[in-house]
Order: structure tokens, then C-alpha cells, then sequence
């Protein structure tokens, strides 16, 4: 079930806002898509970030991906277990598996995203064709 | 994230439906619609070093050359010497261009003195069925391309000959690394050899197509775990097996590739001898080499390798190493960047990343 407390990208990360806090990572669509995860890049706690900008990327065992930032806003923490555990990302990417955290910078940029049932559906049409 | 999607006429295996139903990941490989993986690629690849997996392998060509003159062009069309296989036996081989460049890397098994059965890669058998057909020119050598008459499985791991023997009267023990027999396989005529893409021990089964998914079926039900392209990719790189496409091509040749064991210039004339005697006399200016990254990230293929602004050269494969758990790779260095413990830089997505030439293979099997 994809979270309804969060919002959702169409590159597949999700934003879940708490005040002026959101915690980022990626969907349970994309770490199945993406497969086993060993190693997960990302940016140092103080560096700003632009909506959509790129965050880091991430490796699977079968290929690299980019990650992009659903908001914009400065990274107070980023989630230091993924150094030795990556495969937090596909054990629990809503829990555990978080990668950033961030204080937004425009809290209207998070509304503008898909809530999780129009996530649902998104993902339904991409993996249809 | 980019995702892929199957164009519509992609060609299927006869395992198509099996591989749908046990939730096999499909993707586009080469025109192949085939699975990546089934439940992922780190536990199907550790299935396969230590008890047994298997892989559809039906998309791989099969080539037949019979005649009085079919030894006259296999030893003409590559670099290998086809002379000293005997009945029952298999060799690795570069089926070459005259610039000694790569048409293929192939396996041929021989069946008789005038009739062989070469095995080609899937996205290479036109190609190679009609590069042979050309250089038979004015020989009695009959080549045909029975890739349709042949389902391909591979069982692979330390557990598949237990699993595999009590499903046919080929005997499998006596059976050494690079041999084959023919015989029944749940009661159906089967070529099956010792042979495989992983580095460890197991077999390969050509059976007619209509069986393969019973028997596909039969040696999952005995144990087998399914596996898919992924885990084949993560297996025969840590074994450094070479890539047609990535590690070897058309414009490399097989001594560049580090593969002179196959190279056998005093067999007599063959396309592309005087090229790699000429490299053997004044040596490469290139070669592929093992390393694995000094810094974090994982170099893959087409990244360039740079030594300050200029590229020296290329990663050809790469990836995260499940058996060593950690990244490794094979790129083409000027010959003097290949010595063992050598650093070099990849360029990751922009950033300078370190690596190090390591000795290859990466993993080898206790024999």
C-alpha cells in the first residue's frame, strides 16, 4: 500500500511533510523496479537543494539511477544506516529505508506533487505500456 | 529512475509462459523479451555458487557444419584449432574477421570429424550463420542454422549434477568440464554438456522446443531455483567470462581481450593470423584487464577511464560483485596501465572515481 501521508513524485521519490520537515526517499514501485540496492549516494547534511534538482543516485546490482529531489529545501540529516545497509531501500522504503531529510523551503511545492492514490494510478499506466 | 518498457514484437523463448508464471521480471534483451530475475539478483546468483539455479538459454544460437570440408572452415573462419577436438568434446572459440576482430566468441562440440555444432550468441546467429555460409565459399561444407529446433537450459551450481542425473541416461559423472553426450532427458532426445556461463560447475540441455517447458518445470520442481539474466551477468563477469557486445566486438581482437589461450597462429592459415601475429611479435597496444573500485561507486559499461583530461580508456563491463560484495569490473588500458595493483581513474557520471587492476578470474570455484 503506498503511504497516504505522503506525496509522490513522477520519478518516483516521495516527500512525507511533518511541519517544516520532509523525509524523502523512494517508492516501493521504484526499489522493485530498480531490484537489490548496494549503494546509495547522497548529498551532505547543509547542501541546499533545488525541486527536481538532482539528490544523489542510487546502484543496484543490474543498473544506476538518478534521484531527484520532489522539493526544494536545505538536507538537515540524511539516513547514515544506508551506508552499510542499502537494502533497507527494498526492505522498507517508507520506514527505514528513507534516505534525506530536508527543511522546505516552499511547503506549496509538496501539494503540487500526486497524492498516493494518484500515484497508484500513474504507476498503473506506466508499467501498462 | 528510467524504466523500460517491451516494444511489442519482441521474440519469445519457448519458456516464455513458465517464465511469466513463476513472476519472472521480463525486459528487452537483444530482441528477446527474457527474464532479469525472478526473486532478485543477489539470492539467484548465491543459489547458483552454492547449490543450483537455472537459466533459460533458448535465445542462443545453434549452428550445424557437416562436409568432407566442414574442419577446413571451421579452422579457416577462427583462431582456435578445431583439429585437436575430438569426438564428444568442446572448445571455446573466436569466430574472427581478417582484421582479427571478434564476429563472435562461440563454443563448437564435436560430433564426428566432418560434423560439428557450433553455439553462437543469441543476438549474433544471423550474422554468424551468414559469415560462415560465406567463407564456405567453393568448400563441400553444408551450414545450417537450427537455433529454431533447439530449447536451451542451463543447470548450474554444485548441486546439478545430483539434481540432473536422475533425469537422464547420459552419464554425468564421468562426464568432465567441456564434454557432452547425447541421450534421453525425461525421456526425450537431449544434447547435454558440461558446460556453462557462471564459473561453476553445471550442464547444458538442448532438447526440441515443445519439451522445454515440462523439463524447464520437472528441474525446478527437483529443486532447481530459476534464475535470470541478471544473475547470469553478476556470475560470468565474477568468472571473467567476456561479453560479446560489452567486452569483446568487432574491433577487438582475442589477444587484446587477454583471451591467447584460443589464439593458435601455427595451425595454419585463418582470417585475421597475420594481424594477431603481428601482435603477438610486437605485443597490444591494449588490453582488457580485471580491477575493482579503490573508491565507492560501481564502474559500468561505457565509462570512460581518463588520465587527466585525456581518455585513456573504457569500462567494457561492471558491477556489484555478490560473492565478493564489492564492485568489480574489466576495462581496455593501454598495455602499460595494465600491471597488477595499477591505479586509474573512471569517470562516474562526471566524477573521478579510483580503480585498481586486480588478477581475474574474480572468483574461481574449489575444484
Amino acid at each position: 500500500m503506498t503511504p497516504e501521508d505522503s506525496r509522490y513524485a513522477k520519478s518516483h521519490e516521495y516527500v512525507h511533510v511533518e511541519g517544516a520537515t520532509g523525509t524523502i526517499g523512494i517508492t516501493e514501485y521504484a526499489q522493485k523496479e530498480l531490484g537489490d540496492v548496494v549503494f546509495v549516494e547522497l548529498p551532505q547534511v547543509g547542501s541546499q537543494l533545488e525541486q527536481n534538482e538532482e539528490l544523489g543516485s542510487i546502484e543496484s546490482v543490474k543498473a544506476v539511477s538518478e534521484l531527484f529531489s520532489p522539493v526544494s529545501g536545505e538536507v538537515i540529516e540524511v539516513n547514515e544506516k544506508l551506508k552499510d545497509k542499502p537494502e533497507l531501500v527494498n526492505t522498507d522504503p517508507y520506514g527505514d529505508g528513507w534516505m534525506i531529510k530536508v527543511r522546505l523551503s516552499d511547503a506549496t511545492e509538496a501539494d503540487e506533487l500526486m497524492s498516493a492514490e494518484e500515484y497508484d494510478e500513474y504507476v498503473e499506466r506506466e508499467s501498462a505500456h | 529512475m528510467a524504466e523500460q518498457s517491451i516494444a511489442a514484437e519482441l521474440k519469445k523463448t519457448p519458456l516464455n509462459g513458465v517464465e511469466k508464471e513463476l513472476g519472472g521480471k521480463m525486459v528487452d534483451f537483444g530482441g528477446w523479451e527474457l527474464p532479469v530475475q525472478f526473486t532478485g539478483i543477489l539470492d539467484e546468483h548465491e543459489a547458483v555458487r552454492t547449490r543450483v539455479g537455472i537459466f533459460d538459454v533458448s535465445h542462443m544460437g545453434e549452428v550445424t557444419v557437416k562436409g568432407p570440408d566442414a574442419l577446413k572452415l571451421l579452422q579457416q573462419a577462427t583462431c582456435n584449432d578445431v583439429s585437436k577436438l575430438e569426438n564428444g568434446r568442446i572448445h571455446y572459440n573466436g569466430l574472427l574477421y581478417p582484421t582479427a576482430g571478434f564476429v563472435d566468441d562461440i563454443l563448437i562440440y564435436r560430433n564426428a570429424p566432418d560434423d560439428y555444432f557450433v553455439v553462437v550468441n543469441a543476438s549474433n546467429t544471423d550474422k554468424d550463420f551468414e559469415w560462415l555460409r560465406d567463407c564456405a565459399k567453393g568448400m563441400d561444407a553444408d551450414v545450417r542454422n537450427v537455433s529454431a529446433d533447439y530449447a536451451q537450459l542451463a543447470i548450474q551450481g554444485p548441486k546439478a549434477e545430483a539434481l540432473l542425473q536422475p533425469m537422464t541416461d547420459v552419464g554425468l559423472s564421468p562426464m568432465k568440464y567441456y564434454r557432452f553426450g547425447t541421450g534421453k532427458v525425461d525421456g526425450v532426445e537431449a544434447i547435454v554438456s558440461r558446460t556453462g556461463y557462471t564459473g561453476e560447475d553445471g550442464f547444458e540441455v538442448y532438447i526440441a522446443p515443445e519439451h522445454g517447458p515440462r523439463i524447464m518445470r520437472k528441474i525446478i520442481a527437483a529443486g532447481a531455483k530459476p534464475c535470470g539474466l541478471g544473475a547470469r551477468d553478476t556470475l560470468r563477469l565474477e568468472a571473467k567470462m567476456a561479453l560479446y557486445g560489452n567486452d569483446i566486438d568487432h574491433s577487438t581482437t582475442p589477444l587484446e581481450a587477454d583471451l591467447g589461450w584460443i589464439v593458435k597462429v601455427e595451425k595454419g592459415d585463418f582470417n585475421g593470423r597475420d594481424v594477431l601475429q603481428r601482435e603477438k611479435s610486437e605485443g597490444v597496444r591494449r588490453r582488457l584487464v580485471g580491477f575493482e573500485m579503490v573508491d565507492r561507486g560501481i564502474g559500468r559499461h561505457g565509462y570512460p577511464i581518463v588520465d587527466g583530461s585525456s581518455e585513456i580508456g573504457v569500462v567494457t563491463s561492471g558491477t556489484h560483485s555478490p560473492t565478493l560484495k564489492k564492485a568489480i569490473g574489466l576495462a581496455y588500458l593501454p598495455v602499460d596501465k595494465t600491471a597488477l595493483g595499477s591505479e586509474f581513474v573512471v569517470l562516474i557520471r562526471g566524477k573521478e572515481t579510483r580503480a585498481r587492476v586486480v588478477p581475474t578470474p574474480f572468483y574461481k570455484r574449489a575444484k
